[in-house]
């Protein structure tokens, strides 16, 4: 069934909390008493989109493993802004792995717990886009394919952003990034390439696949709880913006990756052993110059130089995605 | 022990780095005014009590709401409610039903009997009021809170001045009336009924200060030659006769003058008092009437008619002439030379009031202008420690004014007894729809207050407009978006990066934590209600 909003009651499910809702149909987010797992005095950005996602998650993954987690980081800005030695904002048993193994040294962990008899420890693996799309893909699949105990979460923002913005596997088409300039008839990351890793989860039939955005915390946080809920090999794959990368104002860092969602361009649902079960429904449905305007990464498109021919193609993806996951209810659709 | 290379520092924690150094804009909490608010005349704080209503406390909600004004039950049936006009909600799906949400609390307040909260110990003072409408019993309510004594001499037998002897009951039942005028006495107010005052001079000797409040009484007339046998009535000495044991006869064909919303009172009660044919006759069009829209609204389904563009001329027995109007250019209507006859029984002269000024005679140093008495920003006349408000001065004529203008008097009143000045709070800056985030708020489109059928409207005096239940009332208290004042939604809370808003508990709100604190903005971006602005930092 998916996610289940609370449609009323002022703000019902869209804010992080409410008074006016019963105190189990709140939020991870909205207790004095979440863990913070990473604190404060981390490194990252201003208005960071992967640190608020780090958090939102793991502290769900905290909630419902009763903190009886480890988490295992891949290189990235993630690990790098959170813990320069000899610091660490972790609040949680947390280890570094290199830039490509962090599903390898996850899997590892959790054959060790099974191995000392700890079944209640459970393992959550996380890295960037690069770390997971690219370098980590080979140990990543081997993790799904032997369908280990372990929840992987991806947070993707769309570039390597820890070493300036290099394109990934990830990187959206028009995208500019350090290496994808906005150059030529066809300025920016080129259409048709790049990997839909969710799709490609789904197709190792693991137990669950998932997407989300930091725009829809309770979503999010339904997500992960249920993922911990599950055995097996699990992904979540958590949209991320990077203010820095995508030349984007810090305080929208959360406008964005909503606007990602209503416009269509990221798609937000949930799938079990390869079968999509449900989609979190576009509310307020945009178009995609709206998502893409605010970013400079795309001023390429705009301006006195405009690539309209491209917004129609981006927009041509984000219909696609509309008609392909069902993302509008029938009657607006139609 | 040597420690080998790279791990010779200790752990630490990242708290040790005070991110709050990279901050350039600091976000800050605060008090936005809700639109609501700030377009109440009686100056209530809906968007407060309205937080409480949201979570059940209908007692909490009511008590609030009493702070300002005491009349819930009456507002929530005949206030104009500006407030709606003006809500941000207006600008998403439909204004919050504030009126009908206020109703439901005082009705809730009537049945469970509810009282004001014991007045403090006596000041020694004594005030007196003139006049026991809306103006004068708020007046004497908010005084009488204040701890000094209150004596209201009124001219009528009976207390509420246009609440009673001119809205209709069947938008303002009397039970409902009575008992908010109670409770408003048994704080201890002295009224005296069937006591005109004639001389102010002489009526405030023995009183610290008097608050004038004698409303608007004295017919408007037009001149319009009448035969001897013409039936010709004034609007409200048939309106104040509603309240007597004998009906008005009016026959069965009346024809009411005038525009304003007296002129549709008049109209719809003869309807119900039998007339087959109740016809507004107005010199203008719709668009130039000021009677509220949903007012004619409601009188036209229940088969009042109105002609537009006529003036009439000309008044006899049965039958009425008319000339036609026509609006020039500055929408002033002017005549045409056309006329017409019209069957007429009664013609109802429904053209606004005048005020009453002769209990003024002699007071020195009085500003009377329009016929209505001016008053400066704290209410006061020119003559010291005489105060007045309501319909005698010069502002729109409503309820609520006059209730507004009954608090704003008693608290100058208060001041200038203690011998000093009443200065009120400065406003905060306005919550306009702009401040919002309102990609939060449920889609909820209003509650609909159930409508008295057709046939009933047209016979009897029973309430026209129905309340709102507990069930819809609670949902129509949650459409309110509680612009500019947190409502605890969490949303600061979650969407900072760096944990540096702090959560002080259910009530308490939040606390930045500077320390930490980058300034990005995303809290002051996401708060659905604009209650945190991003100041820059001094550098
Ligand atoms: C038909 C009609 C319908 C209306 N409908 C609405 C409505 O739906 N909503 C709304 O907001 N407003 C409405 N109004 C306007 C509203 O009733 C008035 O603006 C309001 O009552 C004014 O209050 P007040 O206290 O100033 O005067 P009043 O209500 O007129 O009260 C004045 C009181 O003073 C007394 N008095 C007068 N002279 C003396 C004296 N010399 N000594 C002692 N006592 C004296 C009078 O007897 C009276 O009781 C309506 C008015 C009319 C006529
Ligand atoms: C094997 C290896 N190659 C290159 C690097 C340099 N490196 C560190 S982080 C990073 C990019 C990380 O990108 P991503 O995984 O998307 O995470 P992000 O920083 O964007 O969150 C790179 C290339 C490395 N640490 N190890
Ligand atoms: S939404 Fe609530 S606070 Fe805002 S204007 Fe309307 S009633 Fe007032
Ligand atoms: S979200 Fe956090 S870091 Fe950003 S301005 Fe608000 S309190 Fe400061
Ligand atoms: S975001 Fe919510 S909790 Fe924070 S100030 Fe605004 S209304 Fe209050
Ligand atoms: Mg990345």
């Amino acid at each position: 069934m998916g996610f289940q909003p609370i449609k009323f009651y002022q703000t019902g499910t869209y804010t992080v909390g409410n008074r006016l809702l019963s105190p189990d149909q709140r939020s991870v987010q909205a207790a004095e008493s979440r863990s913070n797992s990473i604190n404060s005095g981390h490194r990252a950005c201003q208005g960071c989109g992967e640190a608020l996602g780090a958090r939102y998650a793991i502290d769900a993954a905290m909630a419902e493993s009763h903190n009886r987690l480890i988490a295992v980081n891949a290189t990235g800005c993630l690990e790098v802004f959170s813990t320069p030695y000899p610091e660490s904002s972790w609040q949680v048993p947390w280890i570094h792995s290199v830039f490509g193994n962090a599903p390898a040294v996850a899997t590892g962990i959790a054959a060790a717990m099974k191995v000392k008899g700890k079944t209640d420890v459970r393992v959550v693996a996380q890295g960037g886009d690069g770390g997971t799309t690219d370098i980590g893909f080979g140990c990543l699949s081997g993790m799904f394919e032997r369908n280990d105990d372990v929840l992987y979460i991806c947070y993707d923002n769309q570039a390597y952003m820890n070493t300036g913005v290099q394109r990934s596997s990830a990187t959206p088409p028009a995208a500019r990034t350090a290496t994808t300039m906005p150059v030529g008839p066809e300025p920016g990351n080129p259409f048709g390439q790049g990997k839909n890793l969710p799709e490609i989860a789904m197709a190792h039939g693991i137990p669950y696949v998932a997407t989300a955005t930091v725009a829809d915390l309770r979503d999010l946080e339904y997500k992960v709880r249920r993922a911990m809920r599950m055995r097996g090999a699990r992904y979540i794959h958590l949209f991320v913006p990077c203010p820095l990368g995508w030349g984007t104002a810090s305080h929208d860092t959360i406008r964005i990756a909503r606007l990602a969602k209503e416009s269509g361009l990221f798609p937000v649902f949930e799938a079990e052993h390869g079968e999509v079960r449900s989609v979190l429904k576009i509310r307020r449905k945009v178009r995609v110059e709206e998502y893409l305007m605010p970013q400079k990464r795309f001023a390429h498109l705009f301006g006195s130089h405009p690539h309209p021919e491209m917004v129609i193609r981006i927009q041509e993806i984000a219909d696609r995605n509309i008609r392909k996951y069902g993302l509008l209810d029938e009657e607006e659709a139609a | 022990m040597i420690k080998p290379f790279a791990i010779t520092l200790k752990p630490g924690t990242s708290l040790s780095n005070l991110t709050g150094t990279w901050r350039t804009e600091r976000p800050v909490y605060l008090d936005r005014l809700p639109p609501c608010n700030n377009a109440c005349p009686a100056g209530e704080n809906i968007q407060g009590w309205l937080y409480h209503a949201e979570s059940g406390d209908y007692e909490q909600a009511w008590r609030m709401l009493v702070e300002e004004n005491p009349f819930p039950a009456v507002m929530g049936r005949v206030c104009y409610h500006p407030c709606e006009d003006q809500c941000n909600r207006g600008k998403l799906d439909s204004p919050v039903g504030i009126n009908s949400v206020e109703r439901f609390l005082g009705d809730e307040a009537i049945r469970r009997g509810w009282k004001f909260s014991e007045p403090p110990d006596s000041s020694g003072k004594k005030v007196l009021i003139v006049g026991a409408g809306p103006s004068g019993l708020s007046a004497a309510y908010h005084l009488a809170r204040m701890g000094h004594g209150v004596e209201i001499q009124e001219a009528g037998p009976m207390a509420g001045g246009m609440m009673r002897f001119g809205i209709p009951k069947y938008r303002l039942p009397r039970d409902v009336l009575d008992a908010e005028v109670k409770r408003i006495l048994d704080l201890g107010v002295r009224l005296r009924l069937n006591s005109r005052v004639e001389n102010i001079s002489a009526s405030m000797q023995g009183f610290d200060a008097a608050f004038l409040a004698v409303g608007a009484h004295i017919a408007k007339r037009a001149f319009i030659p009448a035969g001897d046998a013409a039936h010709v009535v004034d609007a409200v000495s048939l309106l104040h006769s509603m309240e007597g044991e004998e009906r008005p006869m009016l026959g069965r064909r009346v024809v009411v003058y005038g525009g304003g919303n007296t002129a549709i009172d008049v109209a719809r009660t003869a309807r119900r008092l039998g007339a087959t044919d109740a016809i507004i006759v107005y010199r203008r069009t719709r668009e130039k009437m000021p009677a509220h829209d949903f007012e004619v609204e409601e009188a036209l389904q229940e088969g009042v008619m109105i002609k537009w563009l006529s003036a009439i001329r000309q008044a006899d027995e049965g039958q009425l002439t008319v000339e036609k109007m026509v609006l020039d250019d500055k929408g002033m209507p002017q005549p045409t030379g056309e006329f017409e006859k019209m069957e007429a029984d009664t013609l109802v002269l429904a053209l606004g009031q005048d005020v009453d000024l002769t209990l003024l005679e002699g007071v020195p140093n009085l500003e009377i202008r329009n016929g209505t008495v001016q008053v400066s920003g704290n209410m006061m006349t020119g003559f010291p420690g005489l105060f007045a408000g309501g319909d005698m001065v010069m502002s729109e004529r409503s309820v609520t004014v006059a209730a507004g203008h009954g608090k704003k008097a008693a608290r100058h009143i208060d001041a200038y007894l203690r011998g000093a000045a009443y200065e009120p709070h400065s406003k905060h800056e306005l919550a306009d729809f702009g401040k919002l985030n309102t990609w939060y708020y449920s889609d909820a489109d209003k509650t609909v207050r159930p409508m008295l059928d057709i046939i009933r409207r047209q016979t009897s005096f029973d309430e026209v407009q129905g309340g709102l239940n507990e069930s819809n009332a609670l949902f129509e208290a949650r459409r309110c978006m509680s612009c500019g004042n947190c409502f605890e939604c969490d949303n600061c809370y979650g969407v900072c990066p760096d944990n540096a808003v702090i959560k002080l508990g259910p009530g308490k709100r939040f606390k930045f934590n500077y320390d930490y604190c980058k300034g990005c903005g995303l809290c002051a971006a996401e708060c659905p209600c604009g209650a945190i602005k991003m100041v820059p930092e001094e550098i």
